[in-house]
């Protein structure tokens, strides 16, 4: 386990690790400053010609109303984007503190919680998700919260597994037989040892987030119409499909930029290297 | 062996890289040796040495990241680079076999042993199999297996570990090689059962005048099976001899380190005789504990140490030593608090202690401090050294500030360490500088107590003797007692004032350590003390049959057996040992040891045995 | 097989057993304990209180929750999960006309995926390192990145608009030849097989070079055994148990992509009832499909926990 943390001064991304970031930073900055970079504003119907091909005026082409899919896209990805990373960002946190607390009692808070998420995990993803939009409608909050729901026990196996590890580790030993408190140690000892491999694991929650989000909005239970994500634009375009107009294919290309991006980052992240047998 | 015959093997200039961050580090270099055949040749070294490299490069073999870039390596006409691929594959395991150090991961867990044993000589088409198995029976029985009829039959997980080795040595020679490696075949091994594999080894290899490359680190070992010595530091030879030579007279200065680094008794402190007026900082009574919770009776589910009692003085050193599954490193976290005792007490300058960790209160615990064996996990490698001494620091003495950054560099003074270090992490760190760390992070509380688990057990002899030292020298400055857990006795020896020796979980003698060495002796520290290899050839052969009998047995787990020891011990008595427990007998010497026999029946035993001049002159009066 | 053996999987029964009760409360939970009137919903305009109040009785709205979960229970452990709010016809047959597509698909997607897949993963660990794994690597870790309706668009446009091979939607009743079978069913298995297969590749792979790695698989390389044998004797057998482990989980994937994929080529199947199911918010349609989604799954799950018990040596031979 001598190479928990590996010397960070050393180390440098490989170069797929930083064509990932590369596609994670931009589309995080589109995300953020998309109303001032689409050169159309948003419900702007500008030419008859719908599902139009790629043109000068219109690098992405139209959509079938005749609007601008490069702005559509752009200001889609801050739906996507933003939706995403608020339902990850709340699945991870709640799954580690959960874990923590798990690892640290054992014992019955242990035995519950992993029963429980361990269930929750047995229901396949976008099946629950239809479930909970039946019930609930489609609010971007039910959207968020129900991600959230979904991914994190996945989020909190992860965690516990390494907290559970970590836990077993010496250094932790000596600091409880110091007498030093439950929190200290979470804090202290075992976080800082997982802050990698947590931030793995988010990286893969966002990415299935993404996926699971664009699916519930292509079956038209996700986001809904004023809001548009990349989801969504998919569904109201299909019938270009068999025009072959690029409308279709642009919003489902682009979440497929995003999550190879987002893939290929956390691939290259150091992790414990699988060294030669000694 | 003919004078004027060629080497059997032919090792010039070999040099080895490995890829790694920066580009490719060299990790041999330039090595040049003979085997003579019909020799055996011991290649000794440190971890990271490169032995083991250079051992597989034999087979034209280097793990993945390695290369072998330059030398010649010749085995028995045979030139080990010029070979293809497939030519390479018929000369491994024909020509030349390979005994690796772990028995348990080289095996396939899901095929039989018997299998395993005889697939190269089924792979290089040189028997049938029918012919095979008779082959291997035979070779099990040269080995002292026992139960070769059916052991075969298993998986690799229903055998122990010394038979596995053996069977790993079947697998090696059941094809004739002209070469076999033994790659520290009994390290991981008991030393009650290293004994028996050895012997077993080297009675096959003389036998069949094998020729033989021997790797090791540990010199009392290999002074019992080689013919001539090479050794080998940072992938650098430095001294080639024959053993008797090496041993007697090395001329290299690494080799005489090496050499007084294995024989710590040699250089030990003197015994601290407390003053009995003193109260002992801990006192421990009929303390029984172990795993799995309690049941009806107030006892362990799982027991792992019973009706144990001893006391530590200040300034004392306590040596805890036992085979595996003796229970020695469950005593230091019971002690500590860890693992709660299920019964009995543990007094803390004469304060009785609660079992459990959590009850205790920040003073008690402060006053007994716990280092652990491997210092690679023991110190948290997202702080940097700075931080881990001032968090105890903090937490027992309240200081803050420079007061803190002040005594952090005392406490990096006080085990030889430079205070710049306090801003490294524990990576960029040596195995002996961060159990120097661990060191300091427990005298950091200002402790009465300090229990050291196997502390020098994953460092090399040579590292792990300069710590020994340390400890001697911070015992004398602060007046520290230790309780020092070991399975190994000369480091014990080194630096115990008293010896208690565990088996099964029961104490079976405790005593003064000069008095551990003199007759009469419990019978299994007799059997534990005569386990360990000396640094003098021949001392393998010059082991009784008796002894080898008793070695045979298998160390013991815990046992709710009256004598635990008894099913092994030669001189049990019947009738007696198997029933009722052995009561503790105070003897003259200064020990006391649980034992039906008399002391006269056991002085009688034991002196005619095998008491030689080299242990005669290290018992002090 | 022995005793300790036969215990564990019998525990995995009862645990999965317990899980699928646990589920079953938690759908329960998500869909009938919810904000809003059932009743009034699905009345919308014809929405008189007399209806309402009707409508209500026959739902048991007016019991309290745990007594309507208790008598939903009732009825999906003997076989009748209710009516369909929508058109009045029992959720058991409008189920039992789609389940069989559903499972001819899935069928065909495991019979074209698993040998694909483990072909792929196999050979790509047994040549690590070599371009023709790393290419391995970067086309599976695309597909398991990208959505299905990707792939499932990608394939129309470029099959059925731009080179016309095989027609866009399907249509399950023309399976009267293996080759309308195929022009059927082509796309959409197609489709739904590529994530699958990517992700069953990258396990089993991964399975298999941890074996590789292995100490014996060392100690039998310098023992002078061939790269042939190594894998198939040494290395294959050990993995055997995380592979089969892997192309359970994968296959567990299959009840995501087959919505996406029912409702992109408009196949008359389970996945597809129920988003219609979704869509009216036919709350006990929704829950039956629900619950028989979950229970395939934990099937899966169960199965590939078995393999990996089965597979120890250490426990099947004590």
């Amino acid at each position: 386990m001598s190479d928990l943390t590996v010397p960070l001064a050393r180390w440098h991304l490989p170069t797929p690790g930083r064509i990932g970031l590369a596609i994670v930073a931009v589309w995080l900055v589109v995300a953020v400053l998309s109303p001032w970079l689409a050169p159309y504003a948003a419900g702007n119907v500008t030419a008859a010609d719908v599902f139009a091909p790629m043109s000068r005026a219109f690098p992405l082409g139209t959509d079938y109303l005749g609007r601008d899919m490069l702005s559509r896209v752009l200001l889609g990805a801050r739906i996507t984007v933003g939706v995403s990373l608020a339902a990850t960002a709340l699945a991870c946190f709640t799954g580690v503190t959960l874990a923590l607390a798990a690892a640290v009692h054992g014992g019955w808070v242990d035995a519950v919680l992993s029963r429980v998420l361990d269930a929750l995990i047995s229901v396949p993803s976008l099946m629950f998700s239809l479930v909970i939009v039946a019930s609930l409608g489609s609010s971007l909050g039910v959207l968020i919260l129900t991600a959230a729901v979904i991914y994190t026990p996945g989020a909190y196996r992860t965690a516990r597994a390494l907290a559970v590890n970590i836990n077993a580790l010496d250094f932790v030993t000596v600091a409880r037989a110091r007498g030093e408190g439950t929190w200290f140690i979470m804090r202290e000892e075992i976080l800082p040892n997982m802050v990698l491999p947590v931030l793995t694991d988010f990286g893969l929650r966002f990415v299935y987030v993404v996926l699971l989000l664009s699916g519930l909005s292509f079956l038209g239970l996700g986001v809904q119409p004023p809001n548009a994500d990349w989801g969504s634009l998919v569904r109201e375009n299909l019938e270009g499909l068999f025009d072959g107009a690029p409308a279709v294919i642009v919003p489902a290309i682009a979440i497929a930029t995003l999550t190879i991006g987002v893939n290929l980052l956390i691939d290259n992240l150091p992790t414990r290297r699988n060294g030669h047998a000694r | 062996m003919r004078a004027d015959a060629a080497p059997m093997v032919s090792v010039k200039g070999l040099r080895v890289t490995v890829r790694g961050d920066g580009g490719n580090t060299v990790i041999v270099d330039g090595a040049s040796f003979d085997i003579a055949r019909g020799e055996v040749v011991a290649l000794i070294g440190e971890s990271g040495s490169g032995k083991t490299t250079i051992a597989l490069s034999l087979l034209g073999y280097a793990r993945p990241g390695c290369t072998i870039a330059a030398g010649s390596i010749h085995v028995g006409g045979t030139d080990v680079r010029a070979l293809s691929a497939s030519a390479l594959a018929s000369f491994r395991g024909r020509n030349v076999s390979y005994i690796a150090q772990s028995a348990a991961a080289s095996f396939n867990p899901s095929q039989r042993v018997m299998a395993q044993v005889i697939e190269s000589a089924r792979v290089h088409g040189i028997l049938s199999r029918a012919d095979a198995e008779a082959k291997a029976m035979a070779l099990l029985r040269a080995l002292a297996l026992p139960d070769p009829e059916r052991v075969g039959q298993r998986f690799p997980h229903q055998v122990s570990g010394g038979q596995l080795q053996r069977l790993m040595a079947a697998m090696a020679l059941i094809t004739d090689p002209e070469l076999v490696i033994m790659d520290e075949p009994t390290t991981a091994l008991d030393v009650t059962t290293q004994i028996e594999v050895l012997r077993a080894f080297k009675s096959v290899v003389q036998q069949q005048h094998t020729t033989a490359l021997y790797v090791s680190h540990d010199l009392a070992v290999v002074a019992q099976i080689a013919d001539r010595i090479v050794v080998l530091r940072d992938g650098v030879i430095q001294e080639v001899g024959p053993t008797r030579c090496i041993l007697g007279a090395p001329t290299h200065a690494y080799t005489q380190s090496l050499l007084a680094a294995a024989d710590p008794a040699a250089r030990a402190t003197p015994v601290v005789v407390p003053d009995v007026a003193d109260p002992p900082v801990l006192r421990v009574e009929g303390l029984i504990a172990g795993y799995g919770g309690i049941n009806a009776d107030g006892l362990p589910y799982l027991p792992v140490v019973r009706d144990l009692a001893f006391a530590i003085r200040a300034g004392a050193v306590l040596g805890v030593i036992g085979e595996s599954g003796c229970g020695k490193s469950t005593l230091a976290r019971v002690i500590a608090g860890l693992l709660p005792a299920a019964r009995g007490t543990i007094a803390l300058d004469g304060e009785v202690l609660p079992a459990d960790a959590a009850r205790r209160t920040r003073e008690q615990l402060r006053r007994v401090q716990i280092v652990f064996q491997s210092a690679d996990v023991a110190l948290n490698p997202a702080h940097r050294v700075g931080r881990i001494l001032a968090r105890p620091l903090q937490f027992y003495h309240g200081l803050s500030g420079a007061a803190v950054s002040r005594r952090v560099r005392e406490l990096l003074d006080m085990v030889r360490l430079p205070a710049a270090l306090a801003d490294r992490f524990p990576h960029e760190l040596s195995g002996g500088q961060k159990q120097r760390v661990n060191l300091a992070r427990a005298l950091a509380a200002d402790p009465r107590l300090i229990l050291c688990d196997e502390v020098t057990s994953a460092l090399d002899t040579v590292v792990g003797a300069a710590i020994l030292e340390l400890l001697a020298e911070l015992r004398r400055e602060l007046r520290l007692a230790y309780m020092f857990i070991s399975h190994d006795l000369s480091t014990v020896r080194a630096i115990c004032d008293e010896v208690m020796v565990l088996y099964a979980g029961q104490m079976v003698e405790y005593g003064n350590r000069n008095a551990l060495l003199a007759a009469p002796r419990h019978p299994y520290t007799d059997l534990l003390i005569a386990s360990v290899p000396e640094l003098r050839p021949g001392w393998l052969d010059g082991l009784a049959p008796m002894r080898l009998a008793e070695a045979a047995g298998g160390v013991a787990a815990f046992s709710e057996a009256p004598c635990a020891f008894a099913p092994r011990c030669a001189m049990r008595l019947d009738a007696v040992c198997a029933t009722e427990p052995p009561p503790i007998q105070t003897l003259a010497k200064g020990a006391a040891i649980r034992c039906h026999r008399t002391a006269q029946d056991l002085l009688v035993a034991q002196t005619d045995r095998d008491l030689t001049p080299h242990d005669r002159s290290h018992v002090e009066a | 097989m022995n005793a300790t053996v036969l215990r564990l999987i019998i525990t995995r029964l009862g645990l999965a057993a317990l899980t699928l009760w646990i589920v079953s409360v938690l759908v329960f939970g998500a869909t009938a304990l919810l904000p809003g009137d059932v009743a009034e919903a699905v009345l919308g305009q014809a929405a008189t209180p007399e209806a309402v109040a009707g409508l209500r009785a026959a739902l048991h709205l007016d019991q309290p929750g745990w007594l309507r979960y208790l008598i939903w229970l009732g009825g999906l452990l003997h076989g009748d999960p209710g009516r369909s709010l929508v058109n009045h016809l029992p959720v058991a047959q409008l189920i039992g006309n789609r389940l069989p597509n559903s499972l001819l698909l899935a069928a065909l997607t495991a019979a074209v995926s698993v040998p694909v897949a483990l072909a792929i993963g196999i050979t790509a660990a047994v040549r690590r390192g070599s371009l023709y794994d790393r290419v391995v690597n970067l086309l599976t870790v695309s597909l398991v990145s990208v959505p299905e309706f990707l792939v499932a668009t990608l394939a129309v446009v470029i099959f059925a608009v731009n080179l016309h091979w095989l027609p866009a939607l399907s249509s399950v009743s023309d399976i009267s030849s293996p080759e309308a079978l195929f022009r059927s069913f082509a796309m959409p298995v197609l489709s739904l097989s590529c994530v699958i297969v990517a992700q069953m590749a990258r396990m089993s792979r991964a399975a298999l070079i941890g074996t590789l790695d292995s100490s014996y698989v060392e100690m039998a390389r310098l023992k002078g055994v061939r790269p042939a044998r190594l894998v198939l004797r040494h290395a294959l057998p050990n993995a055997l148990g995380p592979i089969v482990n892997a192309v359970a989980l994968s296959l567990s994937f299959l009840l995501g992509g087959v919505i996406i994929i029912e409702t992109i080529f408009n196949y008359p199947g389970l996945a597809k009832l129920m988003v219609d199911a979704v869509a009216t918010r036919d709350m006990p349609l929704v829950q039956a499909c629900a619950m028989i989604f979950c229970a395939a799954y934990l099937l899966l799950t169960l199965l590939a926990d078995i393999a990996a018990i089965l597979s120890n040596p250490r426990l099947r031979h004590r």
